[in-house]
């Protein structure tokens, strides 16, 4: 019963899904699963955030190493909770003045808006950035033209990242036919064009490929998976 | 330049006394020596001033690099050029702050372009973080400079769903079925310009700007694929634009890649709209054109270090 009963309903979801794709008549069943997946997704937020705490909780009361930041995460996440459920620091909407917690929660001048201005935004921010510069550490340390394909790579990475900027139009600008008629026949060897030539072709044609695999071998899983046989998702137990 | 280096000599003093270490350590352990064991907080270092000074130098001298605008810029442009005052946008923001720095300018000047166009703007975001980059986006252009916009007749925020591209999927055929309310909690019934629409194909355009899942590709497979008449441009980072190509033109005729994309649609649109002096808002992206030059300078030049040393050390084993 424990195992039955979710892949009957996820056989029918996924067969409703598909039926509802080709024939218009069934629409409307589409349109019904996935509003229910929706509903899901919210409720996946509840789920999302006990199990956040319990986690972090556990490896607070286990001592484990690194134990402060896991502290730091449910000051956090409790504190965020509180100032957004509560709408801290938010004035009644327009609308409905009556009602104290009638604002929006991300009203600007709020508790959560300043939580969101002056610690997400920079905090994400710089942890992207920061990507820039593992970049440059492992251009220099990992990449080498070691054989033909890397040296391919190599060549192909320096004209995406000229071409990317106006160093590459700076660079080879002289390819121009007002400089020499010839030149006309040669303009797609401006870096800034080699790199159009670059995404659209070679760039294109492979991610087509990869997609075209992916594409059925997405199809060869979820069949397994909507007739049973694939069953990983339900767990060992 | 020479002018800016006599008058900001003290950033010039800065940048040489900090590499003065670096300096020292080649000329101690042999040029060759201290490339094979560079500690990487050297190249972080380098990074660091690589980005700063050009940020530093466009903020004070205002210069800018000029752009080209792309076959694909120009596409996207024309895509929304080509609507009449009126006509419907479903602006679906799905990023975050992490990706603000490449994709705020765009989605900046694709309001800003959408308000010039007169056109009704109808914000969504399938990001749970997306509501406020709409909120700040709305302020930033519409707010400040199109007072005369009103919320409900010109434009509406519709929030953020959960679901991914089960929202889509929904939205794309019943769009009252899951949005019942805009993001302020009126009912969509008492919006203006929410009269009379069902479903996103009633739109004349969807833009997006994405950052990820869910983002260009869902709305690619789910309301374009199965309805062709549907039409989507797409702003996407850098990491995501290849992945993106395969469905240009016919799934999505345009595609602004990462903040390059973005510098040359910003071009098109102040060169059409915004006259001589555009506000330094309407410019982020041809400003964030500097740093991005000389870091990839700075990158290439590494790799091709690297790569002399790599040389150099090969041929030593052979020998």
């Amino acid at each position: 019963m424990k195992r039955t009963v979710p892949l009957l309903i996820t056989s029918a979801g996924g067969f409703v899904l598909i039926v509802a794709y080709f024939i218009p008549f069934t629409q409307n069943w589409g349109e019904l699963a996935a509003i229910w997946f929706d509903i899901l997704a919210a409720v996946a937020f509840i789920l999302g955030g006990g199990n956040l705490l319990k986690t972090h909780l556990k490896r607070m009361s286990d001592r484990v190493r690194g134990w402060g930041y896991s502290g730091i995460v449910v000051v956090s996440f409790l504190v965020t909770l509180f100032v957004g459920l509560a709408k801290v620091g938010v004035n009644p909407s327009p609308q409905f003045t009556d009602f104290a917690w009638s604002g929006q929660y991300r009203q600007m001048g709020g508790a959560f808006w300043y939580l969101f201005q002056y610690a997400f935004t920079p905090l994400t921010a710089t942890m992207f950035s920061l990507l820039a510069f593992y970049i440059a550490s492992a251009a220099f340390r990992a990449f080498r033209a070691k054989n033909l394909e890397a040296s391919l790579l190599l060549g192909t990475a320096f004209i995406i990242l000229l071409g990317r900027t106006f160093a590459g139009v700076a660079l080879t600008s002289w390819i121009d036919p007002a400089v020499w008629d010839g030149f006309a026949y040669f303009t797609g060897l401006r870096l800034e064009n080699l790199t159009v030539y670059i995404m659209s072709v070679f760039n294109t044609a492979g991610n087509r490929a990869i997609m075209i695999g992916i594409a059925l071998g997405i199809i060869s899983t979820s069949l397994k998976i909507l007739l049973g046989i694939d069953r990983f998702y339900l767990g060992k137990d | 330049m020479i002018e800016f280096i006599v008058t900001q000599w003290w950033l010039v003093a800065i940048v040489i006394a900090s590499l003065i270490p670096l300096a020292m350590r080649f000329v101690s352990g042999g040029l060759l020596e201290t490339l094979r064991t560079l500690d990487r907080r050297w190249i972080f270092l380098l990074l660091l001033w690589s980005v700063l000074i050009p940020i530093y130098f466009i903020g004070v001298t205002g210069r800018t690099f000029p752009e080209v605008p792309s076959v694909l810029a120009r596409a996207t442009f024309d895509e929304i050029d080509r609507l009449s005052p009126g006509d419907s946008v479903l602006m679906a923001f799905d990023y975050d702050p992490a990706s603000e720095g490449e994709l705020g300018p765009m989605a900046t000047a694709f309001v800003r372009h959408a308000a010039e166009k007169k056109l009704k703007m109808y914000f969504m975001t399938l990001w749970p973080i997306g509501p406020q980059m709409i909120d700040s986006t709305i302020a930033k252009v519409i707010t400040a400079d199109f007072p005369e916009l009103a919320y409900g007749r010109d434009y509406v925020n519709l929030g953020y769903k959960s679901g991914y591209e089960a929202v889509i999927k929904v939205i794309v055929t019943n769009l009252r079925e899951l949005y019942t309310t805009d993001s302020r909690g009126t009912g969509v019934q008492e919006i203006p310009m929410m009269e009379g629409i069902t479903n996103i194909q009633q739109m004349k355009l969807i833009v997006n700007v994405s950052a990820g899942y869910p983002g260009t590709k869902e709305w690619v497979q789910y309301a374009v694929t199965p309805f062709p008449q549907v039409r989507l441009v797409a702003g996407a980072t850098g990491v995501q634009a290849p992945l993106l190509y395969p469905y240009v033109p016919r799934q999505l005729p345009g595609l602004l890649g990462a903040i390059k994309g973005a510098a040359e649609y910003e071009k098109l649109v102040v060169d059409a709209y915004l006259g001589a002096n555009p506000h330094p808002k309407y410019l982020e992206a041809l400003r964030r054109m500097g740093p991005q030059l000389v870091a990839h300078l700075l990158i290439i030049a590494l790799i091709v270090v690297a790569n002399v040393v790599f040389v150099i050390d090969s041929r030593g084993k052979k020998r």
